[in-house]
């Protein structure tokens, strides 16, 4: 048998279910793994392993008593994003304006998985409010890539990438404003699906950028992504954004045929700047999918090149909004001593916020400013209406899309840092399905040099049941072998 | 007031050192000379590549906000006074609070 940390979110639920295992054992072997591999990776901001062997030891005392039965997440750990507010621990956003925030509420994911009785682990690294496609503006520390040490975990939520892929949690809750769990997802070789707009609340997750923003799990199987799926979906009366929408039983739609399916493949994903190992491992996959009876054709995304252009005039706009509200009022940090309340403000914001956070809340003021709200803020607006219709053009003739997550292996750290266009180039195919609001998820489809590649499906809004079946189909297909990850090479000395 | 970004032929404007600096005050952030000039360097780029959107002709396109249009996805609620957070939990992170409220430097002399 499989060693307890490597266990998957179903055979965990299995084992406590026999009761094999208890809950605190699987807490316990997860900080283990914690402790042998995060002293290299630093995946999490912040654990608590008191407060979580405590929950865990009265959850197994009171499935003992038979009063509880096990669900598909109880005793299950599970690592949160830091910009997920939770009592039981700080959220800091990798900001150091939030250094000592601790929430005197739960955001309703975190709710909803307590509910569903899986424990939190702890909260974990990324970019700095979510703001980054590599965890290097994270204000602590970057996080490494398991599968090499030296490069980047992708972003923003790759600190619950990275834990997933190393073992250290079966599962995670990751957020996604223009791919920030899809290309982390892609870098460390796990699952990652961002919902449709709205499919979860976003209650008590700290806002970026409102109209983009989703919550979405991490998991190394297309199953474990479906039981979190179906454990955070569904409308949430405190936040007037989340769809009052069924939500699907995502599970029963693993394992079905996926004969029939019509899969368009965006031929504009496939020009220039396009990794040829990325672009290979895709074709092979387009080739295992017609053998399973899918029809292949070629579908045009014809406003792709605007893509990135639009989603950084809009999602720093609706980020400098957000923002707005680190006063130093309310919460947060605040510079000593200010001369008067402006100089408090812009002390406490300069200080606080770090380079990144800057630039796109400068970014986002210029846009909206008096004299270029229409040239820059209006005409992307404009421009995201197109690549909403580019994506509804697409969907009358097929069902789903299949292409790259990214358009290049994991980067090393340090690499893109100085560029910061560089950077947002990178997030060339994620970001269009948070302009369109349709849900999305990156899948491991093979390795190239040690490292991993993702594949990405989108599918038309509220398609997740369908996105997760295709998914299932693709991995039971592939059969990926899982190399030896180098943090465990380098933790083993060989 | 700030010069249009956008020339009528479509050709952006310089930045100026001025004109982050009008931004920035705008933001409530501040730079140093030296930040200031990497930092102009570097929102030029951006702002180039912004230019890939001047070529699109949006003359009939009706700007979008929200990608999920319908009553499923913004659902109403009744107003309906319910319990909020008590207070001092609310306060609970103020830099400097007394009385359960936000104490900040003097506004009026």
């Amino acid at each position: 048998m499989s060693q307890i940390h490597e266990l998957s979110i179903f055979d965990l639920h299995e084992e406590l279910r026999a009761k094999r295992l208890g809950a605190e054992e699987i807490a316990r072997a997860c900080l283990e793994r914690i402790e042998k591999t995060d002293p290299t990776l630093r995946c999490f901001l912040n654990l608590e392993p008191d407060r979580l062997l405590a929950q865990a030891a009265g959850l197994d005392a009171d499935l003992a008593g038979g009063a509880t039965k096990p669900g598909l997440l109880t005793g299950i750990p599970i690592a949160v994003k830091d910009n997920m507010v939770a009592v039981d621990s700080p959220t800091t956003c990798a900001s150091k304006i939030l250094e000592n925030y601790r929430s005197p509420y739960d955001a309703t994911v975190v709710a909803r998985l307590k509910s569903a009785g899986a424990l939190l682990l702890g909260k974990t690294n990324c970019d700095e409010f979510a703001m980054g496609s590599s965890t290097e503006n994270s204000a602590y520390f970057p996080t490494r890539n398991p599968w090499d040490t030296n490069r980047v975990p992708g972003g923003s939520s790759g600190g619950s990438a990275a834990a997933v892929a190393a073992y250290q949690a079966p599962g995670a809750l990751g957020s996604d404003t223009g791919g920030s769990i899809r290309q982390p997802a892609a870098f460390c070789g796990v699952v990652g699906l961002k919902p449709t707009y709205g499919r979860v609340s976003r209650y008590g997750l700290v806002a970026f950028a409102s109209s983009l923003d989703q919550i979405g799990p991490l998991a190394r199987n297309t199953r474990d992504v479906a039981i979190l799926l179906g454990a955070i979906a569904g409308h949430d009366p405190v936040d007037s954004t989340s769809a009052d929408e069924p939500v699907d039983d995502y599970l029963s739609e693993l394992g079905k045929d996926i004969r029939g399916l019509r899969i368009g493949v965006p031929s504009e994903w496939f020009g220039e700047g396009l990794d040829t190992a990325i672009a290979e491992a895709i074709r092979g996959v387009l080739k295992r999918v017609e053998r399973l009876g899918c029809r292949v054709s070629e579908v045009s995304l014809p406003n792709t090149r605007s893509a990135i252009g639009t989603y950084y005039i809009i999602a720093p706009a609706e980020a400098s909004a957000n923002l707005a509200r680190y006063d130093a009022v309310k919460y947060g940090h605040r510079s000593p001593q200010p001369a008067d309340l402006d100089d408090m403000y812009v002390r406490s914001r300069t200080e606080g916020f770090g380079a990144e956070v800057k630039r796109r809340i400068m970014i986002g003021t210029y846009v909206l400013s008096s004299g270029y709200y229409d040239a820059y803020y209006l005409k992307a607006s404009k421009v995201r209406t197109l690549l909403c219709e580019d994506y509804a053009r697409a969907f009358q003739s097929v069902d789903l899309l299949l292409g790259p997550t990214t358009p290049s292996l994991p980067f090393a750290l340090g690499e893109k840092t100085d560029d910061p266009l560089a950077m947002y180039l990178s997030d060339v195919y994620t970001v269009t399905a948070n302009l369109a609001g349709i849900p999305a998820m990156s899948l491991p489809c093979g390795f190239a040099n040690g490292l991993p590649i993702g594949l990405q499906l989108l599918g038309p809004h509220f398609s997740e049941g369908m996105l997760l079946r295709a998914a299932s189909a693709i991995e039971q297909d592939l059969d990926l072998a899982r190399p030896v990850l180098a943090v465990d090479r380098a933790v083993s000395g060989t | 007031m700030l010069t249009p970004a956008f020339s009528r032929k479509g050709k952006q404007v310089a930045v100026t050192v001025e004109q982050v600096r009008r931004i920035a005050q705008l933001a409530k952030l501040t730079y140093t000379a030296e930040e200031l000039e990497l930092f102009v360097q570097h929102f030029q780029q951006i702002l180039d590549h912004f230019e890939t959107l001047g070529k699109v002709d949006t003359s009939t396109v009706v700007p979008t906000y929200h990608a999920l249009a319908g009553p499923t996805s913004t659902p109403m609620r009744d107003d309906q006074v319910r319990p909020s957070l008590p207070a001092d939990a609310a306060a609970s992170n103020a830099p400097q609070a007394s009385d359960h409220q936000f104490r900040v430097p003097r506004v009026i002399e």
